[in-house]
């Protein structure tokens, strides 16, 4: 028996960018001639594609999740105040910032699905609200500091034998990432996925349409803080730290071929489409692009992978019914 | 382009409700809002010891409203579309620069620089229709792609205000009649203007259609595509009208003018508040104005008992969510009603 990867639908492009852009850092920089280097980028890009897998929950069910990067914000700040640079306080800390992600996806996912207000608007009210109630509360900016324990999520590494030094947020990464493809492959997951296509069939078929909307903000909370911990770790405390995270985090689960609006996609799509658009941000720096034009290269390219991801699969569609006027 | 619907569309019967007993629809409750903020507003500044509408608040609210309500007409547009525009806060700064570095201190320049600089908004708002219907991008990657491309440009090219308008332009953004300023009259034209568009004239109609049921208006022979290109040429002109209003007002061009202020959501959210369902074809401008009205008295209420800044914000978040859900629970008792008679 050959063993042949299962792939879903629409993740083949993705890989293939991915791959393209990893080759080319390799010619690129010579940082990316050992191992090591994927390391660093994999270490960087791993807050972005945590965040993606979150927001891809949300997004193959229908909704958009756009608290995220206000909410990375938040636990960043909530971390650096209550911790205020002491080691024993770090556990403690880190449970109550996960509690909270799940405390504002609950409310997210609840205003959603009993109150019926659209996903985007209650989210936008959720920015703007965390936005606000964090800065209220911490008096305009950022006070305190991390603790070194605390840091070492984002920064340190375990020492592997072959690898060398693995950063622990690569591991907790793939933690991530393995778990949320169990889940997308058992029966809640793929229910997940069904709600995003068609709500009405899953409720007619006796699934909980409304408790599985619940469940894919609360992860995307859950795993926004889990986000936060690394980020602040890694980049340390600062009131942007979160800005324009959730629009980075819509795109690479879209560059990943995930339609907006549900039902079609898969999670390791979306997380290879963010690991693509950090490697492709890598690339850019080292082909000495300047920085201001990073981000007019991710427009167009968004807008050139999501036309051709549609205008291919609308001929591939065409050709099986040509009977149909 | 209605991807943004989530609620399972449930047969409407608002006609048949609206036979038998008067209903509040969201526009008029968005003015009865307006008129209770305005009288709570009122003890509470008058309780700390100020007068809330006087010649300063009145000028105040209205000068708040003015960037905001252009650019969320123009969002009205196409939220009712059935599509949305997340690219207009860069170009509102976009334009701001354009007008201001024609000008360059020459009032000769004046038109000139209006026109170029609504000529740019032209061929972004195109540039976003095309991409919609001939690429097939769902609007909200659409738009945010321009927006990328606009903030890349931006970021490249500038590093602070440039280019300075004539005295004279400047009169737009800071004469006035009384308490009214000439800008704000200016708006609610445009405004007007924007309603006799989408109530009185076909496109308008085409526009609502699009917006309810892409698919049966393509096939009760409506051009779709056209529609929508149409949408966005209007919202980026509204944008670039702000952009313009706000070179005049700051004597010179600023690249972040429009997103400091977040424009892009901020218009959103405004359309939302005045009643224009998200996934579009119902809803109007005038309930947008209205939406404007309500978020810039709650700033100016907000200044005068000179709340915390970040306050604002959460208030802005938690009556944005309870308006929404507020319309949704009436449109749904309407819907259990009308089913049950």
């Amino acid at each position: 028996m050959r063993w042949r990867p299962r792939l879903a639908e629409g993740t083949a492009p993705v890989l293939v960018v991915l791959a393209l852009l990893l080759v080319a850092l390799a010619f690129a920089g010579s940082a990316y001639s050992e191992p090591a280097g994927y390391l660093a980028l994999l270490k960087r890009a791993a807050p972005l594609v945590i965040l993606a897998i979150g927001q891809y929950f949300v997004i193959v069910s229908g909704g958009f999740d756009l608290s995220v990067g206000s909410l990375v914000t938040a636990e960043v700040v909530i971390a650096a105040r209550l911790i205020d640079g002491d080691d024993a306080n770090t556990a403690w800390v880190i449970a109550l910032l996960l509690g909270f992600g799940i405390l504002v996806g609950l409310v997210n996912g609840l205003i959603t699905t009993r109150l019926l207000v659209p996903s985007f608007i209650v989210t936008l009210g959720m920015l703007l609200v965390l936005d606000g109630a964090v800065f209220l509360w911490s008096g305009g900016a950022p006070r305190g500091a991390l603790s070194p324990s605390f840091r070492v999520f984002g920064r340190g590494g375990v020492d592997v034998p072959v690898l060398g030094q693995v950063p622990w947020s690569v591991i907790i990464l793939l933690v991530v990432l393995i778990a949320a493809v169990l889940f997308m492959r058992g029966g809640t997951g793929r229910t997940l996925v069904a709600v995003g296509d068609n709500e009405n069939a899953v409720r007619l078929a006796g699934g909980r349409v409304e408790a599985l909307r619940l469940l894919a903000f609360v992860l995307s909370g859950v795993l926004a803080a889990l986000a936060a911990i690394l980020l602040a770790g890694f980049a340390g405390v600062s009131a942007q730290v979160g800005q324009g995270l959730e629009f980075r985090a819509i795109t690479a689960v879209v560059l990943g071929g995930v339609l907006l609006g549900g039902g079609r996609g898969s999670v390791v799509a979306a997380a290879a489409g963010a690991l693509s658009l950090e490697a492709l941000f890598s690339l850019l720096n080292l082909l000495g692009v300047p920085a201001a034009l990073e981000s007019a290269v991710q427009g167009v390219i968004i807008i050139a992978a999501v036309a051709y991801a549609n205008l291919g699969g609308r001929l591939r569609l065409r050709k099986p019914s040509p009977s149909v006027p | 382009m209605s991807l943004l619907q989530e609620t399972p569309s449930r047969p409407r019967r608002a006609s048949s409700v609206r036979a038998r007993r008067f209903t509040l629809t969201p526009t008029t409750t968005v003015y009865l809002a307006l008129v209770a903020l305005l009288i709570i507003g009122s003890v509470l500044v008058a309780i700390d010891g100020g007068v809330l509408l006087d010649q300063g608040g009145i000028l105040n609210i209205l000068t708040r409203s003015t960037v905001l309500g252009l650019v969320a007409i123009g969002q009205t547009m196409v939220i009712v579309t059935g599509s949305l525009d997340l690219s207009v806060a860069y170009l509102v700064g976009l334009c701001s620069l354009v007008a201001a570095e024609t000008m360059a201190g020459s009032e000769s320049m004046m038109v000139p620089g209006v026109l170029l600089a609504l000529a740019v908004a032209a061929v972004v708002g195109l540039i976003n229709g095309l991409v919609i219907t001939v690429l097939k991008a769902h609007a909200f990657i659409a738009t945010l792609g321009i927006a990328l491309v606009i903030k890349g440009y931006l970021e490249h090219t500038y590093t602070g205000p440039a280019g300075s308008v004539p005295r004279t332009f400047q009169h737009l953004g800071y004469d006035r009649i009384g308490p009214v300023p000439i800008a704000a009259l200016l708006m609610l034209l445009i405004g007007a203007g924007a309603w006799w568009y989408l109530r009185r004239t076909r496109p308008g109609y085409h526009m609502y259609a699009v917006g309810g049921d892409l698919e049966v208006a393509r096939l009760s022979g409506v051009r779709t595509g056209r529609t929508i290109v149409m949408a966005h040429v209007l919202c980026a002109v509204a944008a670039g009208l702000a952009g313009v209003f706000l070179a005049s007002r700051l004597g010179s061009g600023a690249p972040y003018v429009g997103t400091d202020a977040g424009y892009d959501l901020e218009s959103i959210a405004a359309v939302v508040l005045g009643g224009t369902v998200l996934a579009g074809g119902r809803g109007g401008v005038v309930g947008t104005i209205g939406g404007v009205l309500i978020l810039s008295t709650l700033d100016t209420i907000f200044d005068d008992l000179a709340v915390d800044p970040f306050f604002k914000d959460v208030v802005r978040g938690v009556v944005l969510i309870v308006a929404v859900a507020l319309y949704a629970r009436r449109q749904l008792a309407g819907q259990l009603s009308g089913r049950s008679a």
